[in-house]
């Protein structure tokens, strides 16, 4: 087939259209032809900006309230939908109890207590009309702006070339332990970051990797004298991602 | 044993209906471009699919079904009647390979993510839903179909459209409008 004719399929080539066998004779086309190559080199790139242009809009919290409300007439009003916003105390009991199904132990115990509180402090954040108290993009004003307010100081990454958004901070208590409460977005997602001294008892949690309690995935490691916690409902891969970048700056 | 069917529909529904809320709204922004007018369509597409749930036959494809309900909600709408016009033959249209160059490539390479949503703000409502149903949404070709109730082959021609219609935006909006769309 000329390179003409393999041209008109390229596009469906690249949305996953054709035919298997289609597909692999394109495929060895695309691998002998640099011209193709390039066109189809080009098409990748005009998809890839507008599948990133096009997430472009976020949902209002009034507007997740309402459509919520008018979900929650519906019968089956105890499973939820949109419970991280509605339920909030039927939410913590549910990690808790959930949290205490998975681990056991007097530390196992420790630790699903301060992932259900990190859990909640999350939850209650994404739902606040202001999640955050500094609003800024910009590390440099977000990280000087705890100063004087926690006992401690920290580096954040510079995110500028990753998928990943700082939109601001608060100071948040963990176990009377004062802290830092960063909030980055990842698509549509909220993450929350938390950064405490560790103190042993307070921010105790013995092993660190991502934990699985109901939709939150939790990565969470100590380093100079710190200890970071990534909470969020992003896959756990993308949390991790996070976290390197985190790790890295410190 | 009527209320049980109920219970098990609402509670399907949410399961089905809850992860494409953020998603919803932004197709209905998009479409109206306009965010109070988003926001109650979205609003009217949840109330119209929770009614009719029960019409909806398991084992259909419900993204594309409640999809659907958001752009026939929108297209009875006032901003939806004015901003939807007909493709003129685009049933026909032949897939031919768009025009492509080095420094074509570069341009769209370099064409900033508000200039790609200022390109597609100012495509036709058409070409605008079926590039976000196809590159956002990633829905197939099948799925778009029946969301928009288009032959396949009418996805195909259409989506080919689009594309070109939006790589001559960028390029005119690159080269400071010496192209034409």
């Amino acid at each position: 087939m000329a390179c003409e004719q393999w041209r008109g399929r390229l596009d469906a080539y690249l949305d996953g259209e054709l035919g298997v066998t289609e597909d692999h004779a394109l495929g060895a086309h695309l691998r002998g032809c640099p011209a193709c190559a390039g066109e189809l080199l080009e098409r990748v790139q005009l998809k890839r900006s507008v599948k990133a242009a096009g997430r472009r809009y976020a949902a209002s919290a009034e507007l997740r309230s309402r459509v919520a409300k008018s979900i929650a007439a519906s019968p089956r009003r105890e499973s939820g939908w949109f419970w991280r916003i509605l339920a909030l105390p039927a939410l913590s009991l549910l990690i808790l109890s959930i949290a205490v199904n998975v681990y056991t132990g007097r530390e196992g115990a420790r630790r699903q207590r301060v992932y259900s509180e990190l859990a909640d402090l999350h939850v209650a954040a994404v739902a606040s009309a202001t999640p955050v108290d500094v609003v800024s993009t910009d590390r440099h004003t977000v990280k000087p702006w705890f100063q004087g307010k926690i006992p401690f100081s920290f580096n954040l990454p510079e995110l500028r070339d990753t998928e990943f958004t700082l939109l601001g901070g608060r100071v948040t208590y963990l176990g009377q332990t004062p802290g830092a409460h960063l909030m980055y977005q990842l698509r549509k997602h909220e993450i929350s970051v938390f950064i405490f001294q560790d103190r042993g008892e307070a921010t105790a949690s013995p092993s660190s990797g991502p934990v699985h309690a109901l939709s939150f995935n939790l990565e969470n490691w100590t380093q100079h004298g710190l200890r970071f916690f990534v909470v969020g409902d992003v896959a756990a891969e993308d949390i991790q991602a996070l976290s390197k970048h985190l790790r890295d700056a410190g | 044993m009527k209320v049980p069917e109920q219970r098990a529909c609402a509670a399907s529904f949410e399961e089905l209906a809850r992860p494409l809320f953020d998603q919803l709204y932004n197709f209905a922004r998009w479409l109206t471009q306009n965010t109070p007018e988003a926001e109650d369509l979205v609003q009217e597409t949840y109330t119209k699919a929770l009614r009719g749930f029960s019409s909806f036959q398991e084992g259909s494809n419900f993204r594309a079904w409640i999809y659907r309900i958001l752009r026939n909600s929108f297209l009875s709408s006032r901003t939806g009647l004015k901003t939807m016009i007909r493709l003129d033959g685009e049933a026909d249209e032949t897939l031919l390979p768009a025009e492509s160059t080095t420094p074509e490539s570069a341009l769209i390479e370099r064409a900033a993510r508000e200039t790609v949503q200022q390109a597609l703000t100012d495509l036709p409502v058409p070409f605008r839903e079926i590039l976000l149903l196809c590159e956002v949404e990633e829905m197939s070709y099948q799925d778009i179909a029946e969301t928009l109730a288009i032959p396949m082959g009418t996805v195909m021609s259409r989506l080919f459209r689009a594309r070109k219609a939006l790589r001559n935006l960028l390029l005119k909006n690159a080269s400071g409008g010496q192209h034409g769309v």
